[in-house]
């Protein structure tokens, strides 16, 4: 795998996707990393996206936080990297902020 | 969600990027520097999703602006620069990001430094100031490859002659105008230190452009003494699509 600076993106990017299963914005929510224990932005996440689905890992450690697979009516959330998601509610997707 | 907004207007913007007006009759309303994804469905059912920054500052009349540049192996944005007519649908889910935004409430000193297309969102944060008569200090700094790729630069002109306190200075990575002060070349710490607010008045920093521009543009803010936690990234894709 080519492993250039360009191939990532950011939280930002994954933001659309996920706002089919989090009713809060997840941009501005901060996520601890299980593996380091940095408490970052989700927005600040180094997202891949080449794969079949998107990964975002750790923009300090490198780890794993999030992996998301959609599948036909499946969508595969594995968030075992996260610790903990802290997200704000006055941040509603859907509210037109 | 998505929902279907209404193409009202087109205005090419560069040879390469155009801006595509949309009205969406159950807009939410948006923050500056919000981005929205775009669908677009082949008949076949192949369908492909970007995403694109709103280029607009909120408004009540549910219209909302994206200004796309084309890309020459681009599956999305060829259709939206070159296809897409006024009076055509879109498909499109947003306002998306709540992180990368300025809301006129802030009143600090702001930094924002644009890579090529990744003017757009920064762009709704300055229209946005002007739109609520807001005084928060803004300076720009935008680098383009050269003068003919750069957007809005007549809009930026007229907002900064009216107002001082929005300051821009342009940065060309390829080819520079005749008698430019400044050599073509990426942004350094030198036209940080010479251009950018001083680290000392603590400037919330929005950075925005391809990846390696963005992790450039933050090291170099960073090493110029400003808090990481005041730089503000959004990245895309080499491709400048962000799938």
């Amino acid at each position: 795998m080519n492993s250039n600076i360009d191939d990532y993106l950011d939280g930002n990017a994954a933001a659309g996707e996920l706002s089919n299963i989090f009713a809060m914005d997840v941009t501005a929510a901060e996520g601890q990393c299980a593996h380091c224990g940095v408490i970052k932005r989700f927005a600040e996440a180094h997202v891949y996206m080449q794969g079949p689905g998107l990964v975002a890992r750790c923009s300090v450690c490198q780890h794993a936080l999030l992996r998301f697979v959609s599948a036909r009516q499946r969508v595969f959330l594995d968030l075992r990297g996260l610790t903990c998601l802290i997200l704000d509610r006055s941040q509603l997707v859907e509210s037109g902020r | 969600m998505w929902r279907v907004g209404t193409v009202v207007a087109l205005h090419d913007e560069t040879a390469t990027a155009r801006t595509i007006t949309l009205e969406v009759s159950d807009w939410p309303g948006h923050v500056a520097g919000q981005h929205v994804d775009v669908r677009l469905t082949a008949s076949d059912g192949y369908s492909a999703v970007r995403s694109y920054s709103i280029a607009s500052a909120p408004n009540a009349e549910k219209r909302v602006e994206l200004t796309v540049e084309r890309l020459p192996n681009g599956e999305v944005s060829p259709y939206l620069t070159q296809e897409v007519a006024i009076g055509d649908p879109l498909e499109m889910r947003g306002p998306i990001g709540g992180w990368f935004v300025w809301r006129a409430q802030q009143t600090e000193p702001i930094q924002l430094v644009a890579g090529g297309s990744g003017i757009v969102p920064l762009m709704a944060m300055i229209r946005s100031r002007a739109l609520a008569g807001s005084t928060a200090p803004f300076r720009l700094l935008y680098s383009v490859r050269e003068p003919q790729a750069v957007f809005y630069r007549e809009e930026l002109q007229a907002l900064s002659d009216q107002d001082h306190s929005l300051g821009l200075t342009y940065a060309y990575t390829r080819v520079a105008p005749k008698d430019w002060p400044r050599p073509a070349g990426r942004i350094d710490a030198a036209l940080i230190a010479n251009i950018a607010w001083p680290s000392k008045i603590v400037p919330t920093c929005y950075v925005c452009g391809p990846t390696s521009f963005v992790e450039n543009a933050s090291r170099l803010l960073t090493a110029s003494g400003n808090d990481p936690e005041k730089i503000r990234t959004e990245r895309f894709g080499p491709t400048g699509e962000r799938q």
